[in-house]
């Protein structure tokens, strides 16, 4: 075991997975010889020569790249250096990269990983603080992962660099390096498609993911003695383990998802659908949702009254609990 | 101070047989056997070409993109690969792709609205059409970089158009394959027309193989109407990219002489008298003269060639009509490797 942070698991899984792997290569902007922007492949250039790639600032040409060489029967690991840099790959995306292995009935596939930092909260320049996760998820055949946590993030990626399809891994950049745990030396793997319990409670549910983690952690912990609150980490955002969440809403009753997405058609939105489809008799309260706002993320001077707060998670878990 | 020139270039512009059917055997050996096989595959192609468009208009497939007038770039293309290449199609690539063994009764497959029609059997190496311009060219990038990090003797040929050229796709794959040395030939068919647009609204640029240059790779045009002198520059450019020494682009340089699709009328757009003087130029008539004068054509070997294409074609036909529906379940069966909960629910809505 080593404590680590959740950059740190991040490379961590990188390197064993080139350890493991001759097919695994890394490729993306300033990813090799200056360890990407922060930091993420640090060193690795250096212990794997050749397999940790520097590229022209091209971000459709790197997917598009991968897509090929995923084609090809390679695992190649692409960086985009902000999720808000994807967008001029997306047709790569939605037309090729989740759509190869449906379009010739499973000659081709596309194990690609897409490795991207999402969310706000670090005083960045403009376009470097999106949390658009509901793209990929309405994108059928890409698969969404976003880790809270250094051990999820190690697990998870290379669960992802393995799997068969593609996957777009997002790291909640505001808490790269400030939440850390030990973590397993060597490689292990936290499966896909699968959320887990992070604390139990009996009174309220509240799912949750990726950057936001952290302050939902904090208000449960704030809220010890008023409500027992079990915290749901989706970890996987597609495909959804709703089958979790409907067993965790079933025993709770009551509801709460926490993100950082704009509100509207957001994945929030559909984890209230399917739990008013499967669970409405288990509900003892309206569900509800802390998200973003349905504005267009606002530069950094605003973007802390953007993100939900500690203290409005807190509210409305209070609200819910006390309906 | 003067300026200084850094750097000249030149665009250099290949055809080994004329319109006429007269070789220059100093650009490349011809062997005559050969010529009359690309004859006969160019045959069954526009066969097949003039079936699939008869057959949308009958409604038994749905819009197909008509080859004709490109039969030479596509055979003579598709003929300089060997079996461990890949070729990336788009939409207007049935004579590459019959050239490359993808079966008929598949491409009508395709273009009848069923994704079976893209399932090659193991050891065909054609990628799946692409429909979105340009979007193709990049994972030829993918492929051919992938071929040199694991010392494969094998390359990356991707067809696109005069169109794609003004995409930013284009732009980044020539780049990132130089930059990378991936083993890729990248294909360009400039055939006047990107659906209306005359190829002079597309680029102010001489010729589409000059933009090569400032990617620091080889380009070069060809007469796309000369089969025998676009094998030879396709097949140059793979043995560079089997090498190591890099990407090609080349510039095919043909012409639509159908309409966009089976969707478009051409006749809006595009004088007929430009259309007359392409005819003149038909890839198949200077091959007829060439072989006449080798004694490998006459009236009764076209006669017979034709009929052999026709019941080629035919049986494609008869196999694409007569193969049963696929299953519904079909449709959510191929999205990943395991069925997700989701589609697993939903696919039982079909059942």
């Amino acid at each position: 075991m080593t404590v680590m942070n959740i950059l740190e698991a991040v490379r961590d899984g990188l390197r064993q997975e080139l350890k493991a792997d001759p097919d695994v290569v890394l490729f993306g902007e300033d990813i090799g010889r200056n360890g990407g922007v922060f930091r993420t492949t640090d060193g690795l250039f250096d212990e794997f020569p050749g397999r940790v790639i520097d590229t022209p600032l091209a971000e459709l040409g790197i997917v598009a790249s991968a897509v090929g060489m995923a084609a090809y029967g390679m695992r190649p690991v692409v960086e985009i250096q902000f999720s808000g840099f994807v967008y001029g790959a997306m047709e790569q995306l939605i037309s090729h990269a989740a759509r190869l292995r449906n379009r010739t009935r499973g000659k081709f596939t596309c194990p690609m990983v897409l490795r991207a930092p999402y969310s706000g909260g670090i005083r960045a320049l403009e376009h470097h603080s999106e949390s658009m996760e509901a793209f990929y998820v309405h994108t059928q055949g890409l698969k969404v992962v976003i880790p809270s946590n250094p051990y999820d993030a190690k697990g998870l990626l290379i669960a992802a660099i393995r799997d068969p399809d593609p996957v777009i891994f997002l790291e909640p950049k505001r808490i790269y390096r400030a939440v850390k745990a030990e973590v397993p030396d060597g490689s292990y793997v936290v499966p896909l498609g699968r959320a887990s319990i992070l604390r139990e409670g009996t009174d309220i549910t509240v799912v949750s993911w990726g950057s936001m983690m952290k302050s939902v952690l904090d208000a449960a912990t704030e809220l010890q003695g008023k409500a027992s609150i079990e915290v749901l980490d989706l970890r996987t955002l597609s495909p959804m383990d709703t089958a979790s969440i409907i067993a965790s809403v079933e025993k709770t009753g009551r509801l709460l998802v926490v993100s950082e997405e704009p509100r509207t058609c957001s994945v929030a939105g559909e984890i209230l659908a399917q739990v008013a489809e499967r669970a409405m008799l288990s509900l003892q309260a309206p569900p509800r949702r802390v998200t973003g706002f349905d504005t267009i993320m606002p530069l950094y001077k605003m973007e802390n009254d953007y993100i939900p707060s500690k203290d409005k998670i807190m509210k409305a878990i209070l609200d819910v609990v006390s309906y | 101070m003067p300026r200084k020139t850094l750097a000249s270039f030149k665009v250099e512009y290949q055809q080994l047989m004329n319109e006429k059917g007269d070789v220059d055997e100093k650009v490349a050996a011809i062997d005559p056997e050969f010529a009359k096989r690309c004859y006969e595959l160019m045959t069954l192609v526009r066969v097949f070409d003039a079936k699939a468009v008869a057959m949308q208009r009958q409604g038994r497939i749905g819009t197909y993109a008509s080859v004709l007038g490109q039969e030479a770039a596509q055979v003579g293309s598709a003929l300089a690969l060997q079996e461990s290449d890949y070729l990336l199609p788009t939409y207007r690539e049935a004579g590459a792709l019959i050239a490359r063994d993808s079966p008929m009764h598949q491409l009508l497959q395709y273009f009848g609205g069923d994704e079976r029609g893209s399932a090659y059997e193991e050891g065909i190496n054609n990628f799946p059409i692409a429909i979105p311009i340009s979007s193709q060219i990049p994972h030829a990038t993918g492929i051919g970089w992938a071929m040199r990090l694991k010392g494969h003797k094998a390359a990356a040929l991707v067809y696109f158009g005069d169109g794609a050229s003004s995409r930013g796709d284009f732009h980044e794959a020539i780049n990132i394959a130089a930059v990378m040395k991936a083993n890729a030939v990248f294909f360009c068919q400039n055939n006047q027309y990107a659906i209306s647009l005359p190829r002079e609204r597309q680029t102010l640029a001489e010729s589409i193989a000059q933009k090569a240059i400032s990617y620091g790779v080889e380009g070069l045009q060809v007469d796309g109407n000369d089969v025998l002198g676009v094998h030879k520059a396709v097949s140059d450019a793979l043995q560079k990219a089997y090498t190591g020494k890099g990407p090609t682009l080349i510039e095919a340089y043909t012409f639509r002489l159908g309409d966009h699709t089976t969707s478009d009328d051409a006749k809006k757009y595009r004088d007929p008298k430009l259309v007359e003087q392409w005819q003149k130029r038909d890839p198949l008539a200077r091959l007829r003269v060439y072989l006449r004068q080798k004694m490998l054509w006459d009236e009764d070997y076209e006669k017979s060639l034709l009929e052999r294409c026709a019941k080629k074609v035919e049986d494609a036909v008869v196999r694409y009509e007569s193969t049963p529906a696929a299953p519904l379940t079909d449709m959510f069966d191929y999205h990943y490797a395991q069925l997700p909960q989701n589609l697993a629910e939903q696919r039982r809505e079909v059942m």
